[in-house]
């Protein structure tokens, strides 16, 4: 039966029918679905570690146990999970073992737009690379194989243009028996990479590669379909799709494995066409490889790009995200098409206002960004809903790096010997990912960073995953939860408080003091996320008292969407009033706490008018 | 009144959706490629959400084609425009064909820039004027107000996609199959009645 699936679905379709066991992840857009979808089939073991590497160390030792096994992340989870990676690439598995990077041409959500296949040639492992949801599901099973086959790991590289688009896949109603238990190994010359070993396993795994090369040449997903001689297409992953769309007559040379190429198949392929071009998305990472390889590549009528350059790419950008019509436009520049005789749109020439995504109304995050924007002190900060601080009129945050940054980040400028107080923001699930040694850095070497953990109570930017501090598990299954405060205390900072997200006085008065005070500090704003289903039964919303409002607009200074100027002028100063959004106002009460004249009514106050009102009625 | 309608037999659509995350744009865009697939086609549905979420803009795909390559649509290559914000409609204009329909709900949500007054929202002249100039065919729905009427404003998507059902020559049923597909059991009475009521704004509208 075929139905659609995403990208991510169909991975987690195909995990399953390969009969994975055993799979490890952080979440990460795009890849986040994925792990989501592969917890719900019967018989599987499905779990969020707290960062990348755990959870590919976890994968591998489950490949090592015998089992199948799957890591997924985002494309800058792999960088956490690199030295992972490298190792399981020397010492290979007992059972097949796929990593699947999910990269973000366009940072649609990310803060850089790496392309994941260099990792594939750096750590000599092969790439296979989908171009639709049918093929993530195909590649997936074939990753399995070809790690068992090669014993290597595979990466499996999807792009968020794959993970979150659907299209039909044939699903099947069974999947490969689990294989059986097997004894654990007790190979040390494999399994254990010192030196003396590893010396050994560096030409194994050379070898492994040409190896592979041999077989990239018979590998099914590796495909030529020859139309005209004039043009032929070297491609792979969802390029692929733009390829056939946009030169439907030309000759494709599809590759379903980016890494390593098959060098007779390519050669044989480019003697037959005219001119050879190569379409990939990001790096030119098939092109650089055709250009080594000595094979002429076409490289437009009047190509800019100096081919010498290390990151030349003749004909298409190397940076952003493809699509039909930056295809067209790039093939018609280089002369490959006729320019088109129908209209070509105008862009639209208004100076239209952004939309950008805000933190939501009755975020708890909101409250220590207005504080810590009135306190004027440097802020360095991490990933996750709360990066949002930076966003106008909040303007809270001065740095963002990579998760878990933001606390050594803050600790480097204190012992440089910056003259000004720094601030760290880091949401729970960072802290928890890599936010843990660095704040051990910080009470080490007693720098006097504050520390603000932002404890939303899960994982909020990727769609609210559990997290060790939530106390539940990806199933929902009641588990241990991280006790924040007593973690800090236990590695050496006594000066910690947690408060409530909300009490917007209580945050003030605590950064106020330990702002005096020349040590290191960390205090924890709790409450959860107005978003979590338990949050939602809370929401009331509060209203504007107009008799005492004067329009003096600091309320509108904590960017709150359910906030905004009404039609109604003060009468005196002539300055809109504010207004509150009762479908959006979930009654968080902060709006209310920094109002100075206290013309917004607290829950309690408008519960009151409320029922007043229904007396009087 | 009659309007043109697509049949998606005789050539592909192209569908582009947009909207303000939370607006139920991607559910909308479930439907209609579940219905291109029940009609016998290949259909493909990209959305990109993330950062989009936390009220930001929204955009999703739909590709109708006896066989679908890419899942994204050129610039100017869209059939249909379904708007579910009207400066959301304007900013993505461009994407649609000359005289392409322009399925527009009659809303405005403020985004943040404009309602801590960083901003201004453009006004509905500058707003018609602008989508005239990509093309005359477009419909204002009054999807917000219908649904608002039928007492939940998440439906809106909904009405839409009735309104959007009138402009396509495939049967009814199709459509409310596919809905069923996606919506709770629950609220499945209330879809259908957003549905009908879509279908009708534009069975007997006079505009454009
Ligand atoms: C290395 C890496 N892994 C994963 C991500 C994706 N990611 C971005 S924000 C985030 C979660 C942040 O959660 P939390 O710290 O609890 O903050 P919240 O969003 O809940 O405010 C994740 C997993 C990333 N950007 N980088
Ligand atoms: S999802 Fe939760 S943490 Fe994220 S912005 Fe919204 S309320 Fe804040």
């Amino acid at each position: 039966m075929k139905r659609l699936l995403s990208g991510n679905e169909a991975v987690a379709h195909g995990a399953w029918v390969a009969g994975v066991a055993v799979a490890s992840a952080y979440p990460g857009t795009p890849s986040t679905e994925i792990l989501e979808h592969f917890a719900r089939f019967p018989g599987v073991y499905a779990e969020w570690a707290p960062n990348e590497k755990v959870a590919l160390d976890v994968a591998i030792g489950a490949a090592y146990a015998g089992r199948r096994a799957l890591a997924t992340m985002k494309h800058v989870g792999v960088n956490v999970a690199a030295d992972a990676l490298f190792y399981a690439a020397m010492s290979g598995i007992e059972a097949g073992l796929v990593l699947v990077s999910a990269d973000d041409p366009a940072m649609h959500s990310s803060q850089n737009e790496q392309d994941n296949r260099q990792y594939a040639k750096f750590a000599r492992i092969p790439c296979l690379e989908p171009s639709d949801s049918q093929q993530a599901k195909d590649l997936t099973i074939a990753a399995y194989d070809l790690s068992e086959q090669f014993d290597t790991p595979v990466l499996l590289r999807m792009t968020t243009r794959l993970c979150h688009t659907s299209t039909l896949v044939e699903v099947s109603e069974t999947r490969l028996p689990p294989p059986g238990p097997k004894p654990y190994p007790r190979n040390y010359e494999k399994y254990v990479d010192i030196p003396a070993n590893a010396r050994k396993r560096h030409l194994v795994i050379e070898q492994r590669i040409r190896d592979l090369c041999e077989h990239a040449e018979t590998f099914p997903f590796n495909t030529v379909e020859m139309k005209s001689n004039r043009l032929g297409i070297v491609t792979a992953g969802v390029a692929a799709q733009y390829a056939r769309e946009v030169f439907p007559e030309a000759s494709i040379l599809h590759l379903g494995m980016s890494y390593p190429l098959p060098r007779k198949l390519i050669k044989e392929f480019a003697k037959k066409v005219e001119k050879l071009i190569v379409l990939e998305e990001l790096d030119p990472f098939i092109e650089s490889e055709l250009r080594l390889m000595g094979i002429d590549l076409f490289e437009g009528v009047d190509s800019l790009s100096d081919t010498r350059m290390p990151n030349a790419k003749s004909i298409f950008p190397i940076t952003g995200e493809l699509d039909p019509g930056i295809v067209r436009f790039c093939a018609e520049k280089a002369g490959l098409l006729e320019p088109p005789t129908t209209h070509r749109p105008a862009a639209v020439d208004l100076n239209l206002p952004v939309r950008p995504p805000v933190l939501c109304p009755g975020c708890p995050h909101r409250s220590t960004f207005y504080l810590l924007n009135k306190l004027k002190v440097p802020v360095n900060g991490d990933i996750g809903c709360y990066s949002l601080g930076v966003i106008a009129p909040l303007n809270a945050i001065h740095t963002i790096g990579a998760m878990g940054s933001s606390i050594a980040v803050a600790h480097g400028a204190a012992v440089a010997g910056d003259s000004e107080r720094h601030v760290a923001v880091i949401g729970d699930s960072t802290f928890f990912h890599t936010g843990v040694p660095a704040l051990m850095n910080v009470a080490y070497n007693q720098s006097n960073v504050i520390t603000i953990i932002m404890d939303n109570r899960v994982t909020g930017m990727t769609g609210h995953q559990e997290n060790p501090g939530t106390g539940k598990t990806l199933q929902g299954k009641e588990t241990c939860e991280v006790d924040i405060e007593a973690l800090v205390r236990s590695i050496g900072i006594d000066l910690v408080k947690t408060v409530s997200a909300y009490d917007v006085a209580a945050i003030e008065k605590t950064l106020k003091e330990w702002m005096k005070l020349d040590k290191p500090a960390v205090l924890i704003t709790k409450e959860e996320c107005a978003l979590l289903p338990s949050a939602r039964q809370r929401y009331y919303p509060l209203e504007v008292n107009t008799e005492i409002c004067n329009g003096c607009t600091i309320c509108f200074r904590i960017g709150c969407p359910a906030i905004s100027k009404s039609e109604q002028l003060h009468e005196v100063y002539k300055r809109p009033l504010a207004k509150i959004d009762p479908s959006l106002c979930t009654g968080c009460e902060i709006c209310a706490q920094v109002c100075p004249r206290n013309a917004i009514l607290f829950r309690q106050q408008a519960k009151e008018k409320r029922e007043q009102a229904e007396v009087k009625k | 009144m009659n309007p043109i309608k697509f049949d998606p037999k005789a050539a592909p659509v192209n569908f582009l959706l947009t909207g303000v995350g939370g607006q139920g744009t991607i559910l909308a865009s479930n439907v209609i490629a579940e219905v291109g697939i029940g009609a016998g086609l290949d259909a493909k549905q990209a959305e990109v959400h993330g950062m989009s979420q936390r009220g930001g803009s929204v955009t999703s795909q739909v590709r109708w084609a006896p066989k679908v390559f890419s899942p994204l649509i050129a610039k100017g290559d869209s059939d249909i425009l379904i708007a579910f914000e009207k400066l959301e409609a304007v900013r993505f204009i461009d994407y649609i064909k000359p005289g392409g329909l322009a399925l527009i709900n009659d809303h405005c949500i403020a985004p943040i820039t404009v309602s801590a007054g960083n901003a201004e929202y453009p006004d509905d002249q500058t707003i018609h004027a602008t989508i005239a100039r990509y093309t005359s065919n477009a419909y204002w729905v009054q999807g917000q107000k219908i649904a608002l009427e039928l007492g939940n404003p998440r439906v809106t998507n909904v009405v839409l996609l009735g309104a959007l059902s009138a402009f396509i020559t495939l049967p009814e049923e199709q459509w409310l199959q596919a809905i069923a597909r996606r919506v709770p059991e629950k609220h499945l009475a209330l879809n259908k009645k957003a549905f009908e009521m879509g279908r009708k704004e534009i069975q007997f509208s006079q505009n454009p």
